[in-house]
């Protein structure tokens, strides 16, 4: 960090910059820090997922164990929230949340580039998890789908009001879902590098912020794996609106 | 934040020129992850995990057969203890009685015997006893005649004898 002008000039968003991997213009295909951080939480899901659990063995290794355990707590998971008749779309739940678990983590490596701090990234995988439920609430129950914006456990007269606000929280449900998401990334990471350039400027004190950023990341890394937890959890509820959407 | 402003906005979030290219590498990430765990790591793990639970069930039902076996055997080695049982106290009474009789036929054989033998005893008593009198009587008479040869005095043995005889009788 340099000091200009007698004031302190930290660039904690800087981490957060897409830039091209071989340099020049950003297209849609140009390989850039995102694509090379996908591709490791790609690769890290695969390790843990397919050679962790490669040895098929029947009293597993510890890698195999995790890999194991990683399963049964999303099965569980889909299973307890949404209902069995879930289980089908348990491969995705399971994507989503190797990829949300994995890019939160990776993230935590210094200099790295954390993808799911980007609103944009996690706004796609909300707003699938919403167009993809809805549909399916459609498919499955027709119009009855409707229901579920018609509290017929109130009285009649507040029916019409709880059903605008069921309807409205029903359309905020992606934005909150990614905003959460991309939030806590950027706003850990952020708090970050605000204490890492505190410690550059104050010269013996040094150690404060730095104590402050190990405690941090210690914060961190629990909001990484519960933000990852969160969102699947929420993914898991909506998918339960849309397959018994009577309240 | 004059620097950062010259470089781009505030938040590289909020850059729209980036998003067609973070969209088209989440897709490609996701498709390809989705693969991996849906076509490889799912079903390998779901069997391993299947497997070992089946594994579990069938040994907890071996285990349980064998406890089954196991108190099978328990109860044919109970049963055979008492069968046991049962046949060498019926053998031991078999051979009480058994002795008993042999005792009681031996006892009575013996008894037979003591009372042959015992009425023979007397028989040879009797005898003897009539054998000592007659021997006396010899005797006394032989002793008489002596005495009397040596007093010289002429007695005819007949009378001897009868005397001999009276003076016995009378003694006895």
């Amino acid at each position: 960090m340099a000091e200009e002008s007698g004031g302190l000039v930290i660039k904690p968003m800087d981490q957060f910059r897409v830039e091209a991997l071989f340099g020049g213009d950003i297209a849609w295909y140009t390989p850039t820090n995102v694509t090379l951080w996908m591709a490791l939480t790609v690769v890290a899901a695969t390790l843990l997922m397919v050679v962790g659990a490669r040895g098929r063995a029947m009293v597993p290794s510890r890698a195999q164990s995790a890999a194991e355990m990683t399963y049964g707590f999303i099965y569980k998971m889909v299973e307890d929230v949404a209902g069995h008749d879930a289980v089908r779309f348990f491969p995705y739940i399971f994507t989503l949340f190797m990829f949300v678990l994995f890019a939160n983590l990776l993230g935590l490596i210094p200099f790295a580039f954390t993808t799911t701090s980007h609103i944009a990234v996690t706004a796609v995988l909300a707003f699938t998890v919403f167009f993809a439920v809805t549909a399916l609430g459609f498919i499955l129950h027709g119009t009855k789908f409707l229901k579920l914006f018609w509290v017929s456990s109130a009285p009649l007269a507040l029916r019409p009001v709880l059903a605008l606000i069921e309807v409205i929280s029903y359309f905020v449900r992606p934005v909150s879902h990614s905003i959460r998401l991309a939030g806590a990334m950027m706003a850990g990471h952020a708090v970050a590098k605000v204490f890492a350039g505190f410690a550059a400027a104050l010269g013996a004190f040094f150690f404060l912020p730095i104590l402050a950023v190990t405690a941090l990341y210690a914060l961190e890394l629990l909001v990484a794996v519960i933000q990852a937890y969160v969102f699947t959890i929420l993914t898991c509820v909506y998918l339960k609106d849309a397959l018994h959407p009577a309240h | 934040m004059a620097d950062t402003a010259a470089t781009g906005p505030g938040m590289p979030q909020l850059d729209v020129t980036t998003f067609s290219n973070q969209i088209f590498w989440l897709v490609v990430a996701m498709v390809v992850l989705y693969f991996v765990m849906s076509r490889v790591a799912l079903p390998r793990v779901a069997s391993v995990l299947a497997d070992r639970r089946s594994a579990i069930t069938a040994d907890i039902a071996a285990a349980e057969e064998y406890k089954l076996k196991a108190l099978e055997a328990e109860e044919a080695f109970k049963k055979a203890e008492a069968d046991a049982r049962a046949e060498a106290s019926r053998i031991v009474e078999a051979a009480k009685a058994e002795m008993q009789e042999a005792l009681n036929a031996q006892i009575a054989k013996a008894d037979a015997e003591i009372a042959a033998k015992s009425a023979e005893s007397e028989k040879r008593i009797r005898e003897i006893t009539a054998n000592a009198v007659e021997m006396v009587n010899e005797v006394s008479t032989d002793v008489t005649k002596d005495i009397l040869a040596a007093f010289d005095v002429k007695a005819d043995a007949r009378s001897v004898t009868a005397a001999v005889k009276a003076q016995m009788k009378g003694d006895a």
